[in-house]
């Protein structure tokens, strides 16, 4: 293949994901580690977060940095769950999933024989990891959105069984998000040409 | 300036945390090495310098965060109400202070009115004890997170406004307190129906430790938002913030 036709081929992600991809990447780290200075000034579990690992310096700091990062979060996820959709994106990537299938590429990819030749094709376990975290991602709004105004989203509220448990359920999305993160990481440790692919699209 | 300001806030923390043996005093000295770790770690881009500039787009955010939860704010949505059986109790002290020094007020205390309100009289406690009373138990929400429930009796704000003629079409109520806190809210959440001006805790006469002679209670507001031992209460136009709001928590303050 020349080089022609590699600028001339379909990219594997489109700018649009690979702009998302990375924005959402800023907003959630600022997020994350602002939320961990949050959740120090009033612990729900028996631990805190080393103080170095975390944004804002202090409460009221964390809290701007939070509710900074928020917009481009919120406004970003729209953005990329709307195009996946209307582009047709999700559909093409994400269907059919089914659970034998799961199994097996779980089954494959834990003995190193899951083959990663086609970086356009999402296996079962890619496939499972990148719509959870989505959700996971969709519970931390409905959940922070409790927390920020309980009194504003009743529904919601109610959804969440109460002020305290929206901590909860905000606390372990997060800790859902961190640990797809991790394997994400690894991953891509593991498959380095998909970093290049989320930089270039190919 | 942010420093001199973080440390001074350390210190008040810090004294707070100690008295209410809290435990792990060094935690925000750590934490304001964070400031300039993480600061410098979100801005590779930048110079070393930028750390005000970045500290000044925080805080236009945040006035951008006061007009989103304006909009947010729906003056006829009630807070949540509890039956009695779920006060916290016992209900947790919350001040910039320690228990030990919470203010005392003198027995000739009379509270003030000022700036666009038509009747400027002092209100003594006897008085107000004579208008129309109403309780109500609701979640108190700490900023920090944490939250109580707890039952308050009072005046509500908004009746009180109409009473003494304040310009209700006027931006904000100020509150000046006898701890020298003070803090300010929008027009709206002032004359929210659930919005009161507490003489009773519990049924009993306000406890000095929850804001004696009195507290203004709003369940859609966090607990910094509600002023305690209220010494004067002045109508305006101009913005008057308030003693956490100027240091950085968000001046709306909703919930």
């Amino acid at each position: 293949m020349n080089s022609l036709a590699i600028e001339t081929i379909k990219p594997i992600h489109p700018v649009w994901m690979r702009v998302t991809h990375w924005l959402n990447a800023i907003a959630v780290v600022i997020m994350v580690m602002s939320g961990w200075k949050i959740y120090n000034a009033s612990p729900i579990f028996d631990f805190k977060f080393p103080g170095a690992i975390t944004l804002g310096g202090w409460l009221g700091g964390a809290i701007q940095w939070h509710f900074a990062a928020m917009w481009l979060f919120a406004v970003n996820g729209i953005f990329y769950v709307t195009l996946n959709i209307l582009s047709g994106r999700y559909r093409a990537k994400f269907w059919p999933i089914n659970i034998g299938g799961l199994f097996n590429d779980a089954k494959q990819a834990l003995s190193g024989k899951l083959a990663h030749d086609d970086l356009s094709n999402y296996n079962m376990v890619q496939k499972s990891a990148y719509l959870l975290v989505t959700l996971a991602l969709t519970i931390l709004i409905l959940s922070g959105l409790v927390v920020w105004k309980s009194v504003q989203f009743p529904l919601l509220l109610s959804l969440m069984s109460g002020y305290d448990n929206a901590r909860v359920v905000h606390f372990w999305a997060m800790a859902f998000v961190m640990i797809f993160l991790l394997i994400h990481l690894v991953m891509v440790a593991l498959v380095p040409r998909t970093l290049l692919t989320m930089f270039r699209g190919r | 300036m942010m420093k001199k300001r973080i440390q001074l806030l350390d210190e008040q923390l810090i004294i707070k945390d100690a008295s209410k043996a809290l435990g792990m005093p060094g935690r925000r000295l750590f934490g304001k090495r964070a400031l300039s770790l993480g600061a410098l770690s979100m801005l590779s881009g930048c110079g070393l310098t930028d750390e005000s500039s970045v500290e000044k787009m925080l805080m236009s955010i945040s006035r951008f965060n006061d007009g989103a939860q304006a909009l947010l704010f729906d003056p006829s949505q009630l807070a949540q109400t509890y039956p009695e059986s779920m006060i916290t109790t016992p209900f947790p002290f919350n001040a910039f202070y320690g228990e030990a020094e919470v203010p005392e007020i003198e027995e000739d205390y009379t509270l003030e009115l000022s700036g666009m309100i038509a009747n400027k009289d002092e209100w003594t406690l006897a008085a107000l004890a004579a208008l129309p009373q109403t309780s109500q138990i609701t979640r108190h929400i700490c900023v920090e997170g944490w939250s109580a429930i707890g039952k308050w009796g009072g005046v509500v704000f908004g009746d009180f406004l109409k009473r003494v003629g304040a310009d209700t079409t006027a931006k904000f109520v100020g509150f000046r307190c006898a701890d020298d806190y003070f803090t300010s809210i929008d027009m709206a959440t002032a004359l929210h129906p659930q919005t009161l001006l507490t003489l009773t805790f519990a049924d009993q006469v306000l406890p000095a430790k929850y804001g004696y002679p009195m507290k203004l209670r709003m369940p859609t507001k966090l607990g910094y938002k509600n002023p305690k031992h209220i010494t004067e209460i002045f109508v305006s136009n101009t913005n008057p913030g308030g003693y956490w709001e100027d240091q950085g928590y968000n001046w709306f303050g909703g919930s």
